[in-house]
């Protein structure tokens, strides 16, 4: 009895068990600091990615204020940091809280559109975020940027030893056991009554408020749940990188997650970190060159849009749907 | 006495300033009608969310801009060449981005636009370099009226402005293809039923709303300046003002433009030039919360 409940776990666990294997393995094999740095920013892309995924995937809200939340939680964790020093830990909490009771403000004025209007109207949201992060030099420091933000403090250990993150190694097993954490959390949101709501309010909003969902409320619930985890890779962000810039919370980052999003497969898990993941080195191994990146970019969306509408996930569930269906014959 | 004359002498000075910053406004505002009214267009009546238009008016700019200095056409000139152009270049989009994707929900043609921003921009951006163009003075002559110094620039823009609204409703009102355009923005199927062809009017429209916007950038541009990133504030503001306005609707276009114009140049003279976004899309934000469809949209 125990054997099958565990080769269940197992089975329907094998995908996870597999990715969190193979990031537990990666830094015995890769020694590169910029390989190490690629892999740290695909982490924390991968958090906004997944949490974008949340409300815009699951619950079918096109939430375009998403790149304004990652700097909101970038800005709030250094701030804290730097102006008050606070414990980096400490700061990432209360910058998350900061996000989401900034994110409650905005949501509920933006849900009272909806679709397209609120598309833009997040938008708006995203572009006067930014405008008041350039301007409110006392605070932000404007265009000049918040320099030195300090990296995690380290965590004390039993025995005199201690944590600390001044490598690149300790930095990438802190921003993936994140990771890992915001997919296991979001994966029990959406396999939960919570996530049926979600779900139901994404195909059809009047049957889902027919059938006693407050969509309202479970819109508000899946928006503050994304914007939370948007300001925890933004809280990482700031304090791996150790420099912000206004442009952190610019609505292009709100395309970019969304080009994550879409490149990998809306309304999956696997899609948006295969697409963050992708992109990420992608466009990384391209800094470099002379070669207009965000021009292959723009061909690369049209191409995605018009023929692989679901992203690399769609692309990957229609071959599997073709092999079985040639092994049934 | 000598009070009283100060006073009036600091009031005077102040009507002007009102006055001068009112007129801005409405120089601002023509242009945003000229760009929402293209949208609006195309938001409203074909249900593509061309986010690309501002790429499109970016474009229009650097081609009359172009054409006056690399080639030494003359300002109207290379604006209508311009406008053909990029009339043409519309058509092409809706051809071949926005056709496949006729049938999808308008979040795909959104991306779609993105995408076709990064193409316009980035190519821009590279083949013209980050940098500011000035445009050759053209129509710099300035009058005096009543303390107030108003450009010739800034009175053509309006009364062109003016011009082509009129003529947008008389083509709309009065020619069939324009009805086709009407009826097809009133109801989609019963257009189709009465045998006129939607694909002829994406592309018309298409057509009309990128001359627009062409037209717009070449209006602005003698005042502005011209680089790859010119399109990005005008589009935002321009989706603003179509919802402000209510989607599809042409008067609401106008109006909000306006409305829009006056805000952005009353607050960045009164207030601060710096958060003239926010204001912009502050004035949104409290119309959408009070009314989620726009002051001229339907409930």
């Amino acid at each position: 009895m125990r054997q099958t409940k565990f080769s269940n776990f197992i089975s329907r666990n094998l995908a996870y068990i597999i990715f969190i294997i193979v990031v537990a393995t990666i830094p015995f094999f890769v020694s590169s600091r910029f390989y190490m740095h690629i892999l740290i920013m695909c982490g924390i892309w991968g958090i906004a990615a997944a949490s974008m995924n949340l409300i815009m995937g699951y619950t079918g809200q096109v939430n375009l204020a998403h790149g304004a939340f990652f700097g909101i939680g970038a800005y709030s964790t250094g701030l804290l940091m730097l102006k008050l020093g606070i414990n980096f830990w400490l700061a990432l909490i209360m910058a998350c809280s900061i996000t989401v009771a900034i994110g409650f403000f905005i949501g509920l004025l933006a849900f009272r559109t909806k679709g397209s209007y609120y598309a833009i109207g997040t938008m708006c949201f995203n572009v006067i975020v930014t405008v008041i992060i350039e301007n409110w030099e006392g605070l932000t420091e404007g265009v000049r940027g918040l320099l030195g933000i300090p990296r995690p403090t380290p965590i004390p250990f039993p025995f005199g030893k201690e944590i600390n993150f001044t490598t690149m190694t300790a930095n990438y097993y802190l921003v993936f056991s994140f990771l890992i954490l915001t997919l296991l959390i979001i994966r029990r949101i959406v396999n939960s009554m919570i996530g049926r709501s979600f779900l139901a309010v994404r195909g059809n909003e009047e049957l889902a408020e027919s059938l006693g969902i407050n969509t309202l409320f479970t819109k508000l619930q899946s928006f503050l749940i994304s914007v939370f985890f948007a300001g925890l890779s933004g809280g990482l962000y700031a304090s791996y990188i150790g420099f912000l810039s206004p442009e952190i919370s610019d609505y292009h980052v709100t395309f970019e997650i969304l080009i994550y999003c879409l490149i990998g497969g809306l309304g999956t898990m696997a899609g948006p970190i295969i697409g963050a993941f992708s992109l990420t080195v992608i466009s990384e191994l391209l800094h470099g060159m002379a070669f207009p990146r965000l021009v292959a970019y723009g061909f690369l969306l049209i191409i995605i849009v018009i023929f692989l509408r679901g992203g690399i996930m769609g692309g990957v569930h229609l071959l599997a749907a073709n092999l079985f269906l040639k092994a049934r014959k | 006495m000598l009070y009283t004359k100060n006073f009036n002498g600091k009031d005077d000075a102040e009507m002007a300033l009102f006055i001068q910053q009112v007129l801005n406004g409405i120089m601002l505002g023509s242009i945003y009608s000229l760009v929402a009214l293209g949208l609006t267009l195309e938001y409203g009546i074909l249900h593509i969310p061309n986010f690309a238009h501002g790429a499109l008016y970016m474009a229009g700019a650097y081609l009359t801009f172009l054409l006056a200095t690399q080639m030494g056409f003359n300002y109207w000139l290379a604006m209508m060449l311009a406008m053909i152009a990029l009339a043409a270049i519309g058509v092409l989009v809706e051809r071949l981005v926005y056709r496949p994707l006729i049938k999808e929900s308008p979040l795909n043609s959104f991306i779609a636009a993105i995408g076709l921003i990064f193409i316009f921009v980035d190519g821009a951006l590279h083949i013209f370099g980050p940098d500011f163009k000035r445009f050759p003075p053209v129509h710099y002559e300035a009058f005096q009226v009543m303390g107030l110094t108003i450009t010739l620039q800034r009175i053509i823009i309006i009364t062109v402005t003016i011009l082509l609204i009129i003529l947008l409703q008389l083509f709309i009102k009065k020619t069939t293809i324009g009805a086709t355009i009407e009826a097809t923005a009133q109801d989609r199927e019963g257009a189709l039923l009465m045998g006129i062809s939607v694909n002829r009017v994406r592309m018309i429209v298409f057509a009309l709303g990128t001359g627009l916007a062409s037209i717009a950038a070449a209006l602005i541009s003698p005042i502005h300046l011209v680089y790859p990133g010119m399109g990005g504030p005008v589009i935002l503001k321009a989706f603003v003002i179509i919802i402000l306005g209510g989607m599809g609707s042409i008067p609401g276009a106008i109006i909000g433009g306006f409305i829009l114009g006056l805000v952005e140049s009353l607050s960045g003279g009164y207030i601060s030039t710096a958060y003239n976004e926010v204001f912009s899309f502050g004035v949104l934000v409290t119309v959408l919360a009070i009314r989620p469809t726009g002051l001229f949209g339907a409930k």
